[in-house]
């Protein structure tokens, strides 16, 4: 019994601002004043945005996730490898952590706008003539490298946290094992550390992506109108057009979108339960 | 609710200003932010010739108020003041005073007929007097008139000659200098629908798919060559204008005042273009009007009398940035960069082909949905390169279902409508 008292006050926290909203913002998805309908999302699906939103989003995610995690394993096993400095290193290399989205998609904005820091290196080292355009309607490639690049540069360290930490406790032993037996280090990594490490990267990759589906303020800073991503699109809905159906509507794909990625990563990636310590 | 607790704190604020029973009470939904109520108080009606207790509310509050007031046969308020379309519904409730005398007095002072046409609302009746404005004008860089095509009058531009100024412009610089506020925070919108649709079709809702707007959108997508292709990331023109990026901006006076202020003779000031149909230009009225049973019902004219001289509108036009609507000599120590936006303002409506377009009236809540049916227009044509025809009828329709839920009737300059404007 005394559990059950111990866990009820974080179940009911949870009830009341978790499960009340999102049962409050299903029920707006399928209401037009009151009645019950499909409307909302076929006015989602009508838009003009719609197709472009859930296509940059996707792409954003394709881009980005895989290069984090590529990334930020190449990071963990450098680390592993510093003796003195490591822990400089990861300071270091955590500092985008500690800063708001907006404020990151702000300080990339000011590097690729016309008159931004890219454009006056390139104009000193005699690259270009003038100011290039990188963020506009015109330039939809750049403007999506530019973003990937910002989400890669503003979010590669919260996967690299948690790899970190699951490395950390990976046993000693089978490396040592191996390399007696003359296994190269790519072999010790893709047979040893890799598969150890299944359980953390699947927990990064969770976290990472469902967080990539819902990017908003770096997206909004960079690319503005040129750019919708479906939670930007939710966005507008709400503020600018007051259409609270739809941005419900927007809301609950985001959801469904997020909760089908958790549970591909959690059959993918699935730890058989003898493996696990 | 948050509105709700603000009202009753500014209601609260205001009764515990020293209001004197003798008193006249000048109730406003403009200069409502402290600082501009103060200055309102302390520098404009301090210096009047009635006695004035200023109460700035917010705009839901007036109709409420002095229905109130109508009902409990008890009135206090004697002016009020808002935005025309604020001070519509005042006239359907039958709680404004006609004012034609008032009007005929004010006849030297140089109000422009089409604002005074304006405050009759839509009676044979004066219902309120014109009192400030701001509008939206256009704002170029010194460093592009030597490119105006010949024989062109900057402050009499046509459509078709802003096209061939901007063309020239990009055939000697290499560059786009043309720019629009149509970021996610801008007011393109707006040039939609007081600018661009009311000079080339005559109306707004009515006139949306007609073949004038085909062709409308035909040009402007030609235009759009031309454009600084950041325009879609513009909230305020003043920024590129300021940066270099933009030559020529088109914004709300309020969004380009400070490039003119701060470079004053870097820039020049002057009205938006006009088209086959006119000059549309979207004015932001705010009216003097007074109340039904008003209990000071003199000091009233007397205030509005004070209120629409020329010095009184020059010092509300350096304290509040709204401009003046009657003719006023500038002092030449004013400002230089309000000077220029002053001078644009007054060109704009005093234009001989001005089509004044005013902001949607009756929409409520959905405002927003009616704007982005004009920038989902702007999208499709202009971004995206859709056929103009087929996007105009699909639109057409959102269009249609948005006048018919909210039953607005057409506002200028669309014809007077019996029910919902009709999207013809």
């Amino acid at each position: 019994m005394i559990p059950y008292i111990l866990i009820a006050p974080s179940l009911l926290f949870l009830g009341v601002l978790f499960l009340v909203p999102l049962v409050q913002t299903i029920a707006l998805a399928f209401q037009v004043h009151g009645a019950w309908t499909t409307a909302n999302f076929t006015t989602m699906a009508d838009d003009i945005n719609f197709h472009d939103a859930i296509v940059d989003t996707f792409a954003i995610v394709a881009i980005a996730v895989p290069l984090q995690l590529v990334l930020a394993l190449g990071m963990a096993m450098m680390l592993r490898g510093l003796g003195r400095g490591r822990d400089i290193v990861l300071w270091i290399w955590s500092i985008p952590l500690g800063i708001s989205d907006l404020a990151a998609g702000l300080v990339w904005l000011a590097i690729l706008t016309d008159q931004g820091f890219l454009n006056t290196v390139l104009l000193k080292l005699g690259l270009v003539s003038g100011p290039v355009s990188w963020l506009s309607y015109e330039t939809p490639t750049a403007l999506l490298i530019g973003i990937a690049f910002a989400e890669l540069w503003r979010a590669t360290a919260i996967v690299l946290v948690i790899l970190v930490a699951g490395v950390q406790m990976l046993p000693k032993e089978y490396n040592e094992a191996a390399d007696v037996f003359g296994a190269s280090p790519w072999q010790r990594f893709t047979r040893i550390t890799l598969p150890l490490l299944k359980p953390s990267i699947q927990t990064a990759l969770i976290l990472r992506t469902v967080l990539a589906f819902e990017m908003f303020a770096i997206v909004q800073a960079i690319g503005g109108r040129n750019f919708p991503v479906i939670v930007g699109e939710a966005f507008t809905w709400q503020y600018t057009n007051q259409n609270f159906g739809v941005a419900a509507a927007y809301a609950v794909v985001v959801m469904l979108v997020s909760l089908a990625a958790t549970l591909v990563y959690l059959r993918a990636l699935r730890t058989p339960r003898e493996q696990i310590g | 609710m948050i509105r709700i607790v603000t009202s009753v704190l500014a209601a609260t604020m205001a009764m515990s200003l020293p209001a004197r029973a003798e008193d006249l009470v000048f109730l406003s939904t403009q200069l409502r932010p402290v600082e501009e109520a103060q200055k309102m108080r302390e520098i404009i009606l301090k210096a009047g010739p009635v006695l004035t207790t200023y109460v700035a509310d917010f705009p839901q509050v007036v109709p409420t108020r002095l229905a109130a007031e109508r009902e409990g046969g008890k009135h206090t308020v004697s002016l009020v003041g808002g935005l025309h379309g604020e001070l519509q519904p005042l006239v359907t409730a039958g709680d404004l005073m006609p004012m034609d005398v008032l009007a005929a007095k004010l006849a030297g002072r140089g109000i422009p007929p089409a604002l005074m046409e304006l405050g009759k609302l839509g009676t044979a009746h004066q219902m309120y007097i014109p009192w400030m404005q701001a509008t939206y004008i256009m704002v170029a860089n010194k460093q592009a008139l030597p490119f105006l095509p010949k024989g062109a009058d900057i402050n009499a531009l046509t459509f078709d000659q802003l096209a061939e100024w901007s063309a020239a412009v990009q055939a000697s610089t290499g560059k786009r200098m043309l720019g629009f506020p149509a970021g996610p925070q801008g007011l393109m919108h707006r040039f939609f629908e007081g600018f661009l649709y009311p000079s080339y079709t005559g109306g707004v809702v009515s006139t949306f798919k007609s073949a004038e707007a085909e062709a409308m959108w035909t040009q402007f997508a030609a235009l759009w060559k031309t454009v600084n292709p950041n325009s879609t990331s513009y909230n305020f023109m003043q920024e590129p204008l300021l940066a270099g990026d933009v030559w020529i901006g088109f914004d709300h006076v309020a969004r380009m005042l400070d490039a003119l202020r701060q470079k004053p003779d870097q820039f020049v000031a002057f009205p938006a273009p006009a088209g086959p149909k006119g000059r549309g230009y979207m004015p932001v009225i705010a009216g003097l009007a007074i109340a039904q049973g008003a209990p000071d019902a003199k000091g009233a004219e007397a205030l509005i009398d004070y209120l629409s001289t020329p010095a009184t509108q020059i010092k509300m036009a350096q304290t509040s940035g709204f401009f003046p609507v009657v003719t006023a000599t500038l002092p030449d120590d004013l400002e230089p960069g309000l000077k220029l936006a002053v001078a644009a303002i007054a060109r704009t409506q005093s234009a001989p082909d001005a089509k004044p377009s005013l902001l949607p009236i009756g929409l409520g809540t959905q405002g927003g949905a009616f704007d982005k049916i004009y920038l989902d227009t702007f999208q499709r044509v202009v971004l995206r390169g859709e056929k103009p025809r087929a996007v105009l009828d699909r639109q057409a329709e959102g269009l249609k279902k948005i006048m018919a839920e909210t039953g607005a009737p057409c506002w200028l300059p669309d014809k007077p409508s019996q029910g919902p404007c009709p999207v013809e």
